[in-house]
């Protein structure tokens, strides 16, 4: 999703877009999101600020590709079971606004009226309208049709061309090399993999997630709708299980039910504590689910930087080289305006945002010794144009 | 020759259910889907998407083209579930939930 | 030994497989657990009529039913001695293996409605999941009254029903034979038994037939009995389109060039109420994917001893290729005979199942020769027109297919789900995986599917935590 964007934007930026992958498109953890477009879950700060930018970006390519990425601007609504939780929660949002979100108390009564199929009891909770939803492979997709750029879908990237000072001069991949000043490392949970291809370190772990997906039901659910206990268990640094699920509707009819968080590796084996996690948490915000059946379950893998925060910009290390990568659970969401900001750098315009919290060295002064655990190393999107 | 003949059956008395508000003869131990086709109905359920109708495709559980309300409850394996007397089989439409 | 000291072996499935491997393992000292979806023991070839039918002659649906009774009474003893504890509509979704202790746990839902959960616990787990038929698509196959193959014929044993008066049986395989035979018997007038091979091709493989003269004499009693009813057999036909608006009224037939096209000119009306159709077997695996069971292509890989690569977890009968019960029950009994002596301890000696090894054997090398005789017409999937429907569940055409593969650049069958949603719907692309994998341009590889059939969450939410240790 997120080297859709780069090249969408990079392409309408007059740029010379190749995109290669080495799988199909959507085939990494962009084909296991749920499409969450949310600002609901950030606290001020620069995710927060790359999360607004993104989320009036996403509602300009949903009036330009229509229903065929499932847009809906559907809102998010966080709920409290407890006062207490409540009024952290309420707090949480107070900060939110200041920073520009849109974030509306609701009380205990509203919140029925809003999803009638809610637990009874709740606290009460806080809507956020900017909240949105897609279905990320067909954003991508779509996203990647539009821009028109050669996709060249099953080519792996095997090396960084780089010149004698060290410039990037373009990708070799196992069907040839691709040429261009520019290279931008989109590969996701493997970018870690493509930067080290380029000589330079950027620890990207992947951090699992289990999602539930339910029978095709009528719209049951309105909202995206979470607890408030959500948003810790995003920030939590904890590798072990964290299940506070987000549980939405779709446009094609399944409700979806997650994710979970857990750092484990690549492990793809379902993990049965998982989806008992989420199969509690959805129902105790939706009882009727109890008897609703579960079709599947799947794994995906988010990329994740020690600091939580994805790498974007130009790498100080490798002229030529830029990294989009590392969003954690949120590249569907913060994609357009990684991929805006990415163009304007490759055009040599000042981005919109500053991209100084997301500098791809920042991790080169610190001690962290994490190194991947995957067993995959070949490397995935990538997104270059060539002038 | 029918298959009763065919295999010497000497079946249960049979019942009444009702499908779609008329009511028809089923016999002990057939599934819903077995007493449908006895019936002469071959169609009892239309799609969520083109309204299309659809009964008993794989006829063993793996399809679930054969969904149909029982009693209340919707998205039964017409081949899966035994017909009971009395049971309440309705047609389902689209996902079989209409409390949406 | 008492109960609780014998070894735990929980077979997954009573068919032939199942029950050999149940009972040869009862027999040598471990405790079964035999679970299973249908409410009697027979899996789908010993399909039997329900009880409150009080079918007397169930046999004359059936071949080889000597040998489920034999399979039957043999269950019914180590019933009665508490050696296998039966549990019939036991529909089981998921198999779950303790990396640290290797103990399983074998979760099921209880009932037709599938809404209460059960959790078997033991060492060691027999899958002996069987199969289900392939189908691929052509206009009119979703029209009530196209049934599969299989599907006509289970109805028929299962529920002594029929789906109409005048039936084509169609497409390929050896499991057309029966089917037309048995509906004929059964009083339906068979218009035309449609076979896209040519069953004389098998003559050059006539080694791996010669090896099975049952066998051959079983395909001549078919043929005399097709004959007896009136069964007009058309080899190398193929069925172009079922009609109906909301019933199957007719299909159209044409018969199959070399080159697996249709032969223009040679298309024909004719009518039908129903269509039974089906294009060969395909196993079910989902238990050994999620188990992390290597396969190979779309079988589960079993050794000499029929074990998986998953200590713990041996496979049996169609799971591991498709060959039909002779071969299941061979493959069955090695398995309980090799869980016994691995449970207590030993290598089994492979010289003490010597004769069932043999029939292994032979069965396999049979089904070989079968497989590379039938199959479908060549150029099948370029044949299906852009608005037929693929996915039966989601309603997904072909045309909605072959746009993500092409244009939109989903170039293998995951991206093409992910685009289009064909394989999304309740049967998790069982009926339609091939279809859309041979439109993507890719082999049929299986699915990862965690949850074998849909599970309510209020099951999932209520899982036993795993036992300690």
């Amino acid at each position: 999703m997120v080297g859709a964007a780069c090249a969408l934007y990079a392409a309408r930026a007059g740029l010379d877009v190749r995109v290669v992958d080495r799988g199909a498109v959507a085939g990494g953890t962009t084909g296991a999101g749920e499409g969450n477009l949310l600002v609901s879950d950030k606290e001020p700060g620069p995710e927060l600020e790359l999360a607004l930018l993104s989320a009036r970006l996403w509602s300009e390519l949903a009036e330009e590709l229509g229903a065929a990425i499932e847009y809906e601007s559907k809102g998010g609504l966080v709920v409290a079971a407890a006062p207490d939780a409540l009024a952290a929660l309420r707090d949480f949002a107070a900060g939110q606004r200041s920073a520009g979100v849109t974030a509306v108390p609701v009380g205990s009564g509203e919140l029925r009226e809003m999803e009638p199929h809610l637990a009874s009891g709740m606290a009460g909770g806080v809507h956020y309208p900017q909240d949105a939803q897609v279905m990320p492979a067909l954003a991508a997709a779509h996203l990647l049709h539009a821009c028109g750029a050669p996709v060249h879908t099953g080519w792996t990237v095997t090396g960084v061309v780089r010149a004698a000072d060290g410039a990037v001069r373009g990708v070799r991949t196992d069907r040839g090399d691709i040429h261009a000043p520019a290279v931008v490392n989109a590969a996701g949970t493997w970018g870690g993999d493509l930067a080290s291809l380029a000589g330079v370190r950027l620890p990207v772990l992947p951090r699992r997630g289990f999602v539930l997906v339910t029978e095709p039901l009528p719209r049951m659910v309105r909202h995206k709708v979470y607890a408030a206990d959500y948003v810790a268990d995003v920030a939590s640094d904890s590798a072990t299980l964290r299940a506070s699920p987000v549980v939405e509707g779709t446009a094609a009819g399944p409700v979806l039910i997650g994710a979970t968080r857990e750092r484990v590796g690549f492990d793809r084996s379902l993990s049965l504590a998982a989806v008992r996690a989420l199969a509690a948490g959805a129902i105790g915000l939706f009882p009727f689910l109890e008897r609703v059946r579960a079709l599947r379950t799947y794994a995906g893998f988010r990329p994740y930087l020690p600091d939580h925060l994805p790498a974007i910009g130009p790498d100080p290390r490798v002229p030529g080289l830029f990294h989009a990568c590392g969003h954690e659970g949120a590249g569907i969401g913060l994609a357009p305006g990684t991929g805006q900001s990415i163009a304007r750098a490759l055009t040599g315009k000042a981005p919109e945002l500053n991209l100084t919290p997301f500098r791809p060295e920042r991790f080169d002064t610190d001690t962290d010794t994490g190194t991947g655990t995957g067993t995959d190393t070949d490397t995935d999107t990538d997104g270059g144009d060539t002038p | 020759m029918n298959p009763l003949e065919l295999t010497g059956a000497r079946p249960g008395e049979a019942f009444t259910v009702a499908f779609d508000g008329r009511p028809l003869r089923a016999l002990p131990g057939q599934t819903v889907a077995a007493a449908l086709w006895t019936a002469g109905v071959t169609s009892w359920r239309s799609t969520r998407g083109a309204g299309r109708p659809r009964g008993v495709f794989c006829g063993i559980g793996v399809c679930f083209d054969c969904l149909v309300t029982v009693n209340g409850s919707p998205n039964q394996r017409a081949c899966l579930v035994p017909v009971r007397p009395g049971d309440v089989i309705r047609t389902q439409e689209g996902t079989g939930r209409d409390d949406g | 030994m008492t109960t609780a000291e014998r070894p735990r072996l929980a077979v997954v499935g009573a068919g032939p497989a199942g029950l050999a491997g149940a009972l040869a393992a009862a027999a040598r000292g471990v405790q079964v657990t035999l679970v299973d979806a249908a409410d009697q023991p027979g899996g789908q070839f010993y399909r039997q009529p329900a009880p409150g039918l009080g079918a007397r002659r169930p046999q004359a649906l059936h071949h080889q039913w000597r040998t489920f009774e034999r399979l039957r009474d043999g269950l019914e003893r180590h019933r009665a001695a508490g050696l296998i504890t039966h549990l019939a509509d036991h529909h089981v979704w998921c198999v779950e293996r303790e990396p640290g202790s290797g103990a399983l746990s074998v979760h099921a839902l209880r009932g037709p409605a599938q809404e209460q959960g059960v959790t078997v616990r033991a060492d060691a787990v027999l899958l002996a999941t069987g199969g289900y038929e392939r189908v691929l698509p052509f206009p009119g196959w979703t029209l009530p009254g196209v049934v599969t193959a299989g599907g006509a014929q289970a109805m028929l044993k299962g529920g002594l029903a029929l789906p109409g008066r005048t039936a084509v049986v169609a497409g390929t395989g050896p499991l057309l034979l029966p089917v037309a035979t048995g509906l004929a018997a059964a009083g339906v007038r068979v218009a035309a038994l449609v076979e896209s091979a040519d069953p004389a091709a098998l003559l050059p493989r006539a080694r791996a037939l010669a090896a099975r003269p049952g066998k051959l004499a079983e395909g001549a009693g078919y043929a005399a009995r097709l004959l007896r009813y009136g069964v007009r057999v058309l080899p190398r036909h193929t069925v172009l389109e079922a009609h109906g608006t909301d019933r199957l009224e007719a299909v159209t037939l044409a018969s199959l060039g070399r080159n697996g096209r249709t032969r223009p000119g040679s298309a024909r009306r004719i009518a039908c109420d129903t269509l039974a159709v089906g294009h060969g077997m395909l196993p079910h695996t989902d238990l050994a994917g999620t188990l992390g069971c290597t396969l190979s292509g779309t079988d589960v890989r079993v050794d000499d001893e029929q074990r998986t690569d998953v200590p713990g977890v041996w496979a049996a009968g169609e799971t591991t290729g498709v060959g039909g019960a002779a071969l299941a029950l061979a493959e069955g009994h090695i398995a309980g005979r090799s869980v016994a002596a691995r449970l207590g301890g030993t290598a089994p000696d492979p010289r003490r199942w010597a004769a069932a090894a043999r029939a292994r054997a032979r069965q396999r090398a049979f089904f070989a020769a079968l497989d590379a005789v039938y199959a479908p017409p060549a150029a099948w999937a370029d044949a299906v027109p852009d608005d037929t429907v693929v996915c039966r569940c989601e309603e997904v055409t072909a045309g909605a297919v072959r746009t993500a593969a092409g244009p939109l650049g989903a170039s293998d069958p995951r991206a093409v789900k992910l685009l289009t949603r064909a394989g999304m719907g309740w049967c998790q692309g069982r009926v339609c995986a091939p279809a859309v994998a041979a439109l993507t341009g890719c082999p049929l590889v299986p699915e990862r599917r965690p949850f074998a059939r849909p599970v309510p969450l209020g099951v999932l939410a209520a899982l036993p935590e795993p036992p300690p240790g």
